[in-house]
């Protein structure tokens, strides 16, 4: 995996991650956002409904939270959960819990951390969570850490420094116990191909040098899989003979031409590699000093990427956390992707990318759809000015009927209707046969209106979640891609004085 | 204003029907309907969309899967959104966005299931709206109205509907007020022209009061009849003779349309007894309680035994579902708060009527469907002999036996 920055303009970042997946020819565009699923399917989505919508990441999101208890039944599928939900061509990264539902705090231990799911609380210790890492095999997983300060107002400083150093040291483990396994199956590999006997195997892996020293001797950056670093171990150390056996097994995808050599396609799948990246997780409050020091401690560790805990809650939280977002990132080094968990809204997306985050969840518009609302903010800071007239005058109307945000209490949820969307509930969409956007091209906004809409959410029908979900996730995807163009082209102030006009 | 409708206003009804193949030993027939918006091939399944939408699918998901007609209802659109807005949108076709067939029933089912809400008289039915309290009268005339505004490609009488299991005078009352009203919808019809009116034969389980509305509503030059008022709690015995009666009185170039029906069994014995299209909600409703139809039967997917299947519902069937996913993750994601689960269902059990109405076709076309009947009892009940006597004994009256 490979990040490479294009340009950095007034903080933000913007690029592309290469060499990624279990094939290593995948991409990702930066800044972006991860595909956010439920039980490993976007929400009200099939397979075909999904297909419907333009520029779906090429990341989707998972939760630990949604398939922990699953474990068992992934570990006997044995394929990784890829392709047990039907997406074995997406790149997968697993965080821990779903950013929708707040987890309940007093779950974390010194030694396990809670999961919430629809059957219960799941504890998992680092074995067990590497185990479930194991039989999912995502192509990132964040870490198992201590978010619970989040979940709290007003936490002692005591209970901050403890939530960093229980995750850097859920994190020197689940590095360890990843490691080890990678050394397990190697050594397998190598003597089940005649090249080293186990004793001289175990000698070599065992002496290896530092992650952090191999990963700098190598060049290649954000590389955690473990089987690189032994590679070049053995090569630096002068085992050439020993090497050419051990660097087909590891560098071919074909299986070795010589009939001699172990050939993998019948390895039990117990062996397999372990090529899941581990995102490191930064946590420490509010407190300044914590942040920092997690961020420079995590950063030692040989990581994949980032992950920003603790920034999720509502705009003024948000708001009062930015300059500890700025003083985390530049602790951070420059060619490893930074994610943040719970950040969703257009405004504070833009925010965080301003102040170095790369990857944002796309949960905001899954909560957006579940109160009956469409997205209809616009980001085109460059329309065509009959258009800006039309949308001008419109927004005047909108703005007039809404004369302060509502509140609506939807299931699960007690989330405010922003000024990004529109109710479609309301009677006065009953008769209004436009689109929910005009000008938008999603499966929605090209086949039915907003009547249409309006009628299915007040008889209760499924399809309204079908359409306004194939609506706000492509509304959303276009919103990144504009941001990215917006950093190419310089024009990132307009887009934001655009956003941050219709934040209300 | 009883006896024969006038016909002056009404020229003679289209032939939408043409027969392509029949069964030559059961009375099983392949035809095709021309419809105005294009051919639907017969025997014909037609999934329920009652409020203008099939539940969680796209009709673009429906059009994949090779429907090429489906139902509204009007007594549930009639009150939300109403005739005048659908008219606005372009009818029903243009409002749920859907370009091929919709049939709309004319809200007298309605009247047997909301039973508790409603009040029948000459005039009409008068229904108390569950959602405001309103009281509106569904007459044939304001049936027909409402289903001229929808625009539906076949439209249904308003008719005098009796749940099966009452018996006694009310059932005659019902047989002779649904042939007053038929002719009344056949006057009130604005569009014939654009929207096919289909009779439904009522008469309860009594075969003389069958008889009787046979005869009568025959004598009306209507495009095609529906048996109407079975499907109900009445015994499978009780129904296939009525059935029976029915196909064997109503003229062989016109389309019979069985409503309700429903279960795989019923729809292949009802296609031997000589009924060429179906609706149901089963197939759809069931789907969302987690519950997918195969050819041995229906598979409880939310049940543990299926935890670790990996398999698809079933390795013969062509829909999405069956191609991209396992029992065991439909069966994880049943068990989460994804509707994704139900809609994958629906697409599932929409495929299967579909797909075996289709078999069904092709077996009468080749000449073969006594043999396919066989097959199919095979496969649903693990031996042909084992299927339901009621089963064995309708295929019997055609001419078709079981091992």
């Amino acid at each position: 995996m490979k990040l490479s920055l294009t340009k950095v303009v007034n903080g933000c970042r913007l690029g592309k991650i290469k060499n990624l997946g279990k094939t290593g020819d995948h991409t990702m565009d930066i800044p972006g956002c991860l595909l956010y699923t439920k039980t490993g399917s976007a929400p009200h989505l099939t397979h075909h409904t999904l297909h419907n919508i333009h520029g779906v990441p090429a990341m989707a999101q998972l939760t630990l939270s949604s398939l922990a208890e699953h474990h068992e039944v992934l570990t006997e599928y044995k394929e990784g959960v890829g392709k047990f939900i039907g997406m074995p061509e997406s790149l997968l990264y697993c965080s821990l819990h779903d950013p929708v539902s707040p987890c309940p705090a007093g779950y974390v231990t010194n030694k396990s951390v809670s999961v919430w799911s629809v059957a219960g609380r799941v504890e998992m210790t680092v074995s067990k969570f590497m185990a479930i890492q194991k039989a999912l095999q995502p192509d990132w997983f964040q870490c198992l850490s201590d978010g619970e300060v989040s979940c709290k107002e007003a936490t002692s400083i005591k209970r901050v420094r403890k939530s960093v150093d229980r995750s850097l040291l859920f994190l020197d483990n689940c590095l360890r116990l990843q490691e080890e396994s990678e050394t397990l199956a190697l050594s397998s590999r190598l003597e089940c191909s005649g090249a080293i006997s186990t004793q001289r195997s175990l000698l070599l892996l065992g002496s290896s040098d530092s992650p952090t020293s191999a990963s700098r001797v190598t060049g290649t950056t954000g590389a955690c899989c473990h089987t690189r670093l032994i590679f070049v171990f053995l090569v630096e150390m002068g085992f050439h003979s020993v090497g050419q056996a051990g660097l087909e097994l590891l560098t071919s995808s074909d299986p070795p031409a010589s009939a001699s050599c172990w050939d993998y396609r019948h390895e039990p799948p117990c062996l397999v590699l372990q090529k899941s990246v581990i995102i490191g997780v930064i946590e420490g409050g509010d407190v300044m000093e914590e942040r920092l020091r997690s961020a420079r401690e995590t950063a030692k560790r040989p990581v994949g990427g980032f992950l920003l805990d603790g920034f999720q809650g509502n705009p003024t939280t948000l708001e009062a956390r930015l300059r500890l977002l700025s003083s985390v990132t530049a602790e951070l080094p420059e060619d490893k992707p930074r994610l943040i968990s719970g950040v969703s809204r257009p405004d504070e997306v833009l925010e965080c990318i301003e102040r170095g985050v790369d990857l944002f969840e796309s949960f905001f518009p899954y909560q957006v759809t579940e109160r009956g609302c469409a997205l209809t903010f616009s980001f085109d800071y460059q329309p065509n000015p009959e258009e800006t007239l039309l949308q001008q005058n419109g927004t005047q109307e909108e703005i007039k009927c809404m004369d302060q945000i509502k509140k609506i209490e939807t299931t699960g949820c007690n989330q405010e209707i922003t000024s990004f969307e529109i109710n479609l509930k309301e009677k006065k969409y009953q008769e209004d046969f436009n689109p929910l956007v005009r000008g938008c091209s999603c499966y929605c906004c090209k086949n039915h209106t907003r009547a249409y809409i309006h009628h299915l959410l007040v008889t209760n029908e499924l399809l309204a979640g079908v359409l306004l979900m194939m609506h706000n996730f492509e509304h959303y995807f276009g919103f990144f891609h504009y941001i990215r163009e917006a950093l190419k082209s310089d024009k990132l102030a307009q887009l934001k004085e655009l956003i941050h006009r219709q934040a209300s | 204003m009883a006896g024969a409708a006038t016909q002056a206003s009404l020229e003679s009804a289209p032939r939408i029907m043409r027969l392509v193949a029949e069964c030559s030993r059961s009375r099983a027939r392949a035809g095709e309907l021309w419809l105005p918006h294009g051919t639907v091939a017969t025997p014909v399944f037609m999934p329920v969309g009652t409020q203008a939408t099939m539940k969680g699918i796209t009709t673009e998901q429906l059009d994949a899967l090779g429907c090429r007609i489906c139902l509204g209802n009007t007594y549930h659109l009639g009150l939300r959104p109403g005739p005048e807005l659908i008219q606005k949108a372009n009818g029903l076709h243009g409002f749920m966005n859907w370009p091929h067939n919709l049939l709309t029933d004319s809200g007298g089912f309605q009247m047997v299931s909301l039973v508790s809400l409603s009040e029948v008289t000459e005039e009409g039915v008068r229904f108390r709206s569950p959602y405001d309290g309103n009281e509106t009268l569904l007459s044939p005339e304001k049936s027909v109205q409402i289903q001229n505004a929808l625009g539906s490609d076949i439209i249904m009488q308003l008719d005098d509907v009796v749940s099966s299991t009452v018996t006694g005078p009310r059932v005659e009352e019902a047989m002779y007020r649904s042939i007053r009203w038929l002719d009344r919808c056949i006057a009130a019809h604005q569009r014939p022209d654009k929207q096919n009116l289909f009779a439904i034969i009522q008469g309860g389980l009594d075969a003389d009061l069958r008889a009787t509305c046979l005869e009568e509503m025959t004598k009306r030059d209507v495009p095609g009849f529906a048996i109407g008022g079975l499907s109900g709690g009445e015994s499978k015995s009780q129904f296939w003779r009525m059935v029976a009666l029915s196909t064997s009185r109503l003229p062989k170039d016109k389309p019979r349309y069985l409503m309700g029906v429903g279960y795989a069994t019923d729809l292949v014995v009802c296609v031997a007894l000589g009924c060429d299209m179906f609706d149901c909600v089963f197939p759809t409703r069931t789907a969302r309680f987690g519950s997918a139809l195969v050819p041995t039967g229906n598979l409880q997917l939310r049940k543990k035994v299926f935890e670790k299947d990996f398999g698809p519902i079933d390795p013969e069937c062509t829909c999405p579902t069956c191609q991209k996913h396992s029992r065991a993750f439909l069966h994880a994601l049943l068990h989460s708060d994804n509707t994704a689960a139900l809609h994958h269902l629906t697409v599932h059990n929409i495929a299967y009527q579909l797909q075996l109405m289709s078999a069904v076709r092709t077996s009468i076309v080749e000449k073969r469907f006594p043999g396919f009947v066989r097959d199919f009892m095979g496969a649903m009940y693990g031996d042909p002999t084992l299927c339901p006597t009621w089963a064995t004994d309708a295929l019997a009256s055609v001419g078709i036996t079981l091992g």
